[in-house]
């Protein structure tokens, strides 16, 4: 009895778009699809660090490089917001992390594809950002307070990120024969797994009826997905790339591009952990937490040396 | 996870964006000891000129009010309209100080 | 040898030192062992590469023939660089890293700290600029020193290895030639013995606080000034300079 009233008044707030706070009451299926969605989120800020990663020491030109190095200092950083709020749902990093490497918890698929010319550098800044942008503006208003402050600072960081993204896709695509080529060819890799980013369709989707309900979620998949592709269509047009899409076509009446179906075989083999990197990307983040133990188990050691000194003292 | 290994404590990380303002609550890092949670908030929060003086508090150090005390903590003051400028009528004319 | 020449040489040491170092902490990306240090570490690059291209912008313009920063950073190979030996030490493990910054940031933190008051008022600004990144970056380094000297037994053993191991590359940071003598008597560059003293009594300090022993000084490498390397720089380098080479005709 208790509870359905609290629900109610849960409910309340929700619909009066008040933000719940950690403290505050929350029934548990909210709280576990935010423990789930936002460590998600983190856990993919930081496994994207990895295909960005892969080009910082080849990067063409010292201004490039330090932007694409600030750039991936954010997803650190963002991933680093993310799991701060997620902490505030009563688990902690560490359990997060195991979630991780256990395989429990997930992280986005897009980065299971790799990163393998320069002009995929832009490829992922334009359109893997893009994606994340549209989906990231949409939930400033999550009703979580915690979380929607974070992506209030992650939206207002990554403004720049597009932008480096579509400048190097611009500079290729405008750039000699090979480098064209190798624009074009980063666009046919990245243009369906971006698509893919925003996840299953509505109906297909398990979780998307409880986190609109409960405004978690905002916009459902399909409604951000047409966002992001209205959008990013008339960029390609612009530098004149040619997305990989046969059914693409501008509609004049309704003022809108129509487009193809996604192939989602391959998005639930790459969910699957059949990804040309998944195993590559687990392996690597599995290796940089082992090998930093005895770091941490040093500073740990220091601190509470420090601390019994005091108490001497 | 083994209690010799873990990610550190969280630290409550406040900044001030300008001398003359207050410390606002920017976010939070992970660190084991102040020095270390310093430098990690400096790293992570002011990498924008955000600021010009960091706090950095241990989590365990903040003492918050919970939500079953806000009926009596913050409601006793929503009748006390007197405590507003607005509440009082100014005569016709006069000018504020 | 001109003063020009050696004003020349004198930017690219600096640069290139950064530019090394800075493209050595960039691998850590991804890699630290906690979330925070990898924003920091990234943080360090950002600031060494920085400090690059505003050395070899520098010497490009002395130089008169329109080289570019990117020029000079793609365009050279491993015999025309002149970073110190210790930047281009691997990584290793954290501690390792942690050992050969502190060494180099103590370096760099004492010679631009005397560089401020260079007579080229580029070296000037660009010493006063970067003094006050490299500060932060000892600070850093040392406390990391501390806390991994007198952490646990393994890790104080890690980090006693890595003083031991990386000592043979501290000699090289302090030698001088004629451009340096050239450049002192200007009152442009200065005396590395100088330099030396300041480092001495830094090292000995923190090492002291971080209970690591002084390794004694025996045998030193040396072949900065002549850009003799290690074997790791051609493979900074080429990684570096790969599309450079690969597409000579393109601009990114």
């Amino acid at each position: 009895m208790e509870d359905i009233k609290k629900l109610e008044e849960f409910q309340a707030k929700i619909d009066a778009d008040l933000k719940i706070e950690p403290k505050d009451w929350m029934p548990e299926e909210y709280r576990t699809h935010l423990q789930r969605q936002i460590s998600q989120h983190a856990h993919s800020e930081v496994i994207g660090m990895q295909p960005e990663g892969n080009w910082i020491s080849r990067a063409p030109s010292l201004r490039s490089k330090v932007v694409l190095l600030a750039k991936i200092q954010d997803e650190a950083g963002h991933g680093q917001y993310l799991y701060s709020a997620a902490e505030t749902l009563g688990k902690s990093r560490d359990e997060y992390l195991e979630e991780l490497h256990s395989g429990k918890a997930k992280y986005s698929s897009i980065f299971n594809y790799p990163t393998l010319t320069w002009a995929d550098i832009g490829a992922v800044g334009w359109l893997v950002d893009g994606a994340a942008i549209v989906n990231q503006v949409s939930l400033q208003r999550t009703s979580y307070g915690p979380y929607s402050r974070a992506m209030v600072r992650i939206c207002k960081e990554e403004s720049f990120h597009q932008r480096q993204g579509y400048e190097i896709m611009a500079t290729c695509a405008l750039g000699t024969p090979e480098q064209k080529k190798m624009a074009q060819d980063a666009l046919n890799r990245f243009w369906w797994p971006s698509l893919m980013m925003f996840g299953p369709h509505d109906s297909e989707s398990a979780h998307t009826a409880n986190a609109m309900k409960w405004r978690i979620k905002r916009e459902t998949n399909d409604e951000l997905r047409d966002k992001f592709i209205q959008k990013t269509v008339q960029q390609a047009e612009v530098i004149g790339l040619t997305v990989p899409d046969p059914d693409l076509k501008w509609n004049e009446a309704d003022g809108r591009y129509e487009y193809g179906e996604i192939n989602w075989d391959e998005f639930w083999n790459v969910v699957k952990g059949n990804g040309p990197c998944n195993k590559q990307r687990m392996r690597h983040h599995i290796k940089a937490h082992e090998d930093g133990t005895w770091v941490r188990e040093a500073a740990i050691a220091y601190a509470e040396k420090q601390k019994s000194k005091q108490l001497v003292a | 996870m083994s209690n010799t290994d873990h990610q550190g404590d969280v630290w409550e990380v406040f900044i001030q964006s300008k001398p003359g303002l207050p410390h606002k609550h920017a976010g939070s890092v992970h660190a084991t000891d102040k020095e270390m949670a310093l430098q990690n908030a400096r790293d992570m929060y002011t990498r924008r000129q955000e600021g010009t003086c960091i706090w950095v508090v241990p989590l365990q150090a903040i003492v918050s009010s919970m939500p079953e005390d806000s009926e009596s903590f913050f409601e006793p003051s929503d009748d006390k309209i007197y405590r507003h400028p607005t509440h009082y009528i100014m005569p016709e004319g006069a000018k504020n100080i | 040898m001109d003063k020009k020449e050696a004003l020349i040489n004198y930017c690219l040491r600096l640069g290139d030192t950064s530019l090394i170092l800075g493209q050595r902490m960039a691998e850590w990306c991804s890699n630290g062992p906690i979330l925070e240090e990898d924003i920091a570490m990234t943080n360090l690059a950002l600031d060494l590469i920085g400090q690059a291209r505003t050395m070899l912008t520098y010497a490009g313009e002395l130089e008169g023939n329109g080289r570019s920063e990117d020029d000079l950073a793609y365009g050279r190979e491993e015999r025309e660089y002149y970073n110190t030996l210790l930047s281009e030490r691997p990584n290793g493990h954290f501690g390792e890293t942690i050992s050969r910054n502190f060494l180099h940031d103590a370096y760099l933190y004492h010679l631009y700290a005397a560089l401020k008051n260079s007579k080229d008022e580029m070296i000037a600004a660009h010493a006063a600029k970067s003094l006050k990144e490299v500060t932060y970056h000892l600070r850093h380094s040392s406390e990391w020193m501390v806390r991994l000297g007198d952490g646990t037994e393994e890790s104080h053993n890690k980090v006693q290895q890595a003083i031991n191991d990386l000592w043979e590359y501290t000699g090289d940071l302090f030698e001088m030639n004629e451009v340096d003598n050239l450049l002192i008597n200007e009152g442009i560059a200065v005396d590395m013995n100088t330099v030396k003293q300041a480092w001495d009594n830094t090292v000995n300090e923190v090492l002291t606080r971080a209970a690591i022993q002084r390794p004694e000084d025996a045998y030193m490498h040396s072949g900065r000034l002549n850009a003799v390397h290690s074997e790791y720089l051609g493979h900074i380098i080429a990684e570096m300079q790969f599309l450079h080479r690969a597409y000579p005709d393109a601009t990114w």
